[in-house]
């Protein structure tokens, strides 16, 4: 009974998807003025042979943009997590942790 | 500890390899797929290689995690900046003012296909270049830093 209930979920989501994929015409997007554009117009407006670049770095420059200051503010938690204490700092934590005993006491 | 002979070696051999590729990626970044984010994680992938290779300590002498961190933020700096300097055009922040003008990178390029040439693109060979730098320093730098706290635990142990 359980693996019937586990597996009919299994089947419905299969079904669905097969669905879904059959009746979509991949490769033949319904909107295609935004394409056409970026392609006609890339080499002319930007100079760059990669269209993909193109649309990263300069018609989609913000979110470019945003995503290396991700990277920046990733590397930089990264920094504050492992960084290593200094002398002041470590007595400071060790007190911090005596105290705590102490309290807990 | 140290690795076995083949993965030493291998570490001696690649590394220029991939450091090359990693460059040709990022400076081709606007003829060829690839660009600044990709380039950069392959030039990360060349100094990762020597990293595990050998133990963390000889390279932590070796390499400048100051400089590595400053020219982390250097690039990202400089890639505001050169998209800041599209005000002095009278153009609006991120806007491509190296295109079609008699300056470095500035050739016209026309609509179809052609051989590529690199002195074309505008601002995106430089956005390319300093996000490439800015990932490339940032990638070793996150792994020196997981690299120290590993090493940290198994002294304690």
């Amino acid at each position: 009974m359980r693996t019937i209930t586990k597996v009919i979920p299994v089947i419905i989501l299969l079904a669905f998807f097969m669905a879904m994929a059959a009746s979509f015409d991949f490769g033949r997007p319904f909107q295609t003025a935004m394409d056409d554009y970026f392609i006609e117009h890339g080499q002319e407006q930007v100079g760059t042979n990669n269209i993909v670049t193109t649309i990263v770095f300069d018609y989609r420059g913000f979110d470019t943009l945003g995503e290396a200051s991700v990277l920046l503010t990733a590397v930089l938690g990264v920094g504050l997590l492992f960084r290593r204490f200094s002398k002041g700092e470590e007595d400071e934590a060790a007190e911090e942790e005596d105290w705590q005993e102490v309290a807990e006491r | 500890m140290r690795m076995s002979k083949i993965v030493t070696i291998t570490a001696d051999l690649l590394p220029p390899f991939i450091l090359a590729f990693g460059l040709y990626v990022i400076a081709h970044g606007h003829l060829t797929p690839g660009g600044g984010f990709q380039g950069g994680a392959v030039t990360a992938t060349g100094l990762l290689l020597m990293i595990v290779a050998y133990s963390y300590k000889d390279i932590a002498k070796a390499i400048r995690q100051d400089r590595f961190k400053l020219y982390e933020s250097l690039g990202l700096i400089i890639v505001i900046g050169v998209g800041y300097i599209a005000f002095l055009y009278g153009a609006t922040f991120f806007t491509n003012w190296l295109v079609n003008t008699p300056l470095p990178f500035g050739t016209y390029v026309p609509f179809g296909p052609n051989p590529g040439d690199l002195n074309t693109g505008g601002t995106m060979p430089l956005y390319n270049i300093f996000v490439g730098v800015e990932v490339f320093c940032g990638l070793t730098i996150v792994v020196l830093y997981m690299l120290s706290g590993l090493e940290e635990g198994e002294g304690s142990s």
